[in-house]
């Protein structure tokens, strides 16, 4: 008699089997985010490819015009200038950003009084809204009132007011620099968690053998840190490339679009001028770069796994 | 957590070659240095401080006053902001749909994290390198055909518009974040239980979830932070002044002639800028580690 019993226990009912199962279980603790991507990431996406190939406007859905508006474009100066532009800003802050966040990683890499307070003081331009922060370098650029010019007039550094926003070489320049600012703090507080996963054994035991201070850094610290430097980077690059608020809040694109980025033209265009199928055209002009940036990141992480030695 | 264990004893037993360097040359290489990074990313903040209590007078007046100080502080700014303007209507909306975002995602994200990390069905590595992925779509791409959605389903000019979207860029952000948390807690547990007969749910809510307080606090300061930072929808969806939030009136809204309002731009940043900043620094070190966790995962 204890045998069907036992039977039992080990076969419940197919109901609960099934509520068991780890697929169903999955499938059901799935359900909520997946549902909400699928519905507000993957079908948007979806419609963004198939709006540029619409002329769709603001209050009037549009009809299949092929390639028209990719046509357009690409006899658009403007938009060549803003392709122009977004890859110029995107490397000369990427490069900056790296250079010095890892400058800033390395110093707070070293024995500090204060170190926590100092990692998360550098944090806070990383921590408030870029919106805000921007207003703030708006007023600082101011063309009349700048901080920046009154300083260096008073050293004697420049005899006439700075056009920081009104001059295209300035405009470029100030909105680098304000986003060289703002990215610092991310990449250096992700190096300094990747320095200090370096064990000191390593650079003691390349001091014996007589390595110079470069030496450490060239042959110890930089192949440590490379898997690290590339997901950090890759993330830099993808939110450079992508940035809109800076330049939405310090020049508008202006003067005469010589900061338009992609992303900023596809918002004048498609939103404020009411070009929908247009804007989505520039938008979806993004994402090859996005996948090439995409592509560097997977690299860089199976070169790490490789590094510690595991299989791909 | 392995993560902060980890650093704080590379910490403890660091020792290392800082001895041999003498005090000028540290002087040089990481004083000096530290001080300019500190004050180049720290002026802005000052910078906005001191001009949203400094009267009008002061601040254009270059001649008699220095500009780096303030001689008469005033309230002034802040006043009218507060009183004569729509922000504490902005901070508001901000507040209520930065937090239902928040919820929203943490829970999805929990349950979805829950699902990849540990019941491991069929498919679950593929749906987790999905979940990566998509948190590499930015929103500057997504903006117009959301805002074309946004407008079919009779969502423009509300709150939800926000509150669906945000956890377009929070729950692969937040997912991504609880898979490493839930990575940490030991599998024997989650054993123990299913042999006195938990069911998944019950060790998810009972076990799994206390166990991950810490992890569970960063992502939703982060998720919190994201959506009080957001910029793009809030710009395009919102229409009426009463509905923005505080980054996008601010700009927007204060904004109005070719006299700009420098003083209240400026209390305004301050005070939009305040609620993250209170926030981070009560939970700065789950902060910091989580955010070294999650890239280092």
């Amino acid at each position: 008699m204890a045998v069907p019993s036992v039977a039992v226990q080990r076969h419940p009912s197919m109901l609960s089997r099934l509520a068991e199962s780890r697929n169903t279980l999955g499938l059901g603790f799935m359900l909520p985010a997946a549902a909400l991507l699928l519905v507000f990431l993957t079908y948007p996406l979806g419609l963004g490819v198939w709006l540029g190939f619409t002329d769709t406007r603001i209050g009037r859905p549009g009809i299949y015009i092929g390639v028209e508006n990719y046509e357009y474009l690409w006899s658009d100066s403007v938009f060549w200038l803003s392709v122009f532009n977004t890859v110029l800003y995107t490397v000369s802050a990427s490069i900056l950003k790296f250079v010095l966040g890892l400058w800033l990683a390395l110093i707070l890499n070293e024995k500090l009084p204060f170190k926590s307070f100092f990692r998360a003081v550098v944090l806070l331009p990383w921590v408030v809204p870029t919106v805000l922060s921007a207003i703030a370098f708006w007023w600082i650029y101011d063309s009349q009132f700048s901080i920046l010019s009154w300083a260096l007039q008073q050293m004697g550094l420049i005899d006439h007011r700075i056009n920081f926003l009104g001059d295209p070489t300035n405009a470029r320049a100030s909105v680098i620099a304000a986003n060289v600012w703002r990215g610092i703090p991310f990449v250096a507080i992700t190096l300094l968690a990747g320095l200090q996963t370096i064990p000191q054994s390593l650079y003691e035991a390349a001091t014996l053998d007589g390595a110079s201070r470069w030496q450490l850094f060239r042959h110890v610290t930089l192949p440590l840190l490379t898997p690290i430097i590339a997901i950090t980077m890759t993330f830099s690059v993808l939110f450079t490339f992508t940035d809109f608020q800076l330049i939405y809040v310090l020049t508008r694109g202006g003067p005469v679009n010589a900061t338009h980025l992609m992303a900023t033209l596809s918002f004048q265009r498609g939103i404020a001028g009411g070009q929908l199928g247009e804007g989505a055209a520039i938008a979806v002009a993004m994402i090859p770069f996005l996948l090439a940036a995409i592509l560097f990141s997977y690299f860089g992480l199976q070169r790490r796994r490789w590094q510690q030695g595991g299989g791909d | 957590m392995a993560a902060i264990r980890e650093v704080e004893r590379l910490d403890t037993d660091e020792g290392g070659m800082g001895y041999l360097q003498s005090l000028p040359r540290r002087v040089v290489t990481v004083y000096l240095p530290l001080l300019v990074f500190l004050i180049v990313l720290l002026f802005p903040f000052y910078w906005m401080t001191i001009t949203a209590v400094k009267p009008n007078v002061e601040m254009t007046d270059y001649v008699n006053y220095n500009p780096f100080w303030v001689v008469h502080p005033t309230l002034e700014h802040i006043r009218y902001l507060l009183l004569e303007t729509s922000y504490p209507g902005w901070l508001l909306n901000t507040v209520i749909i930065s937090t239902a975002a928040t919820f929203l995602s943490l829970a999805a994200a929990v349950l979805a994290a829950y699902a990849i990390e540990r019941l491991r069905f069929s498919g679950a590595r593929q749906v987790g390198l999905a979940v990566f992925l998509a948190y590499l779509v930015p929103p500057s791409i997504l903006f117009i055909p959301l805002s074309v959605m946004v407008f079919n389903l009779g969502l423009y000019d509300t709150p939800f518009a926000l509150i669906l979207t945000y956890p377009t860029f929070l729950i692969p952000f937040c997912t991504w974040l609880l898979m490493g948390y839930f990575r940490s807690i030991p599998f024997e547990l989650e054993e123990c239980a299913l042999i006195d007969g938990a069911t998944r749910w019950q060790i998810l809510t009972k076990i799994v979830l206390p166990l991950s307080v810490p992890g569970l606090i960063s992502a939703g300061i982060f998720a919190f932070t994201l959506s009080w930072n957001e910029f793009i929808y809030a710009l395009t969806f919102i229409q009426s002044s009463e509905k923005k939030t505080v980054p996008v009136g601010v700009l927007t809204e204060l904004v109005r002639s070719d006299v700009y309002e420098w003083g209240a731009l400026m209390a305004g940043a301050l005070i939009g800028s305040l609620p993250v900043v209170v926030l981070y620094s009560f939970f700065v070190e789950y902060y910091v580690s989580s955010m070294t966790g999650a890239v280092k995962e």
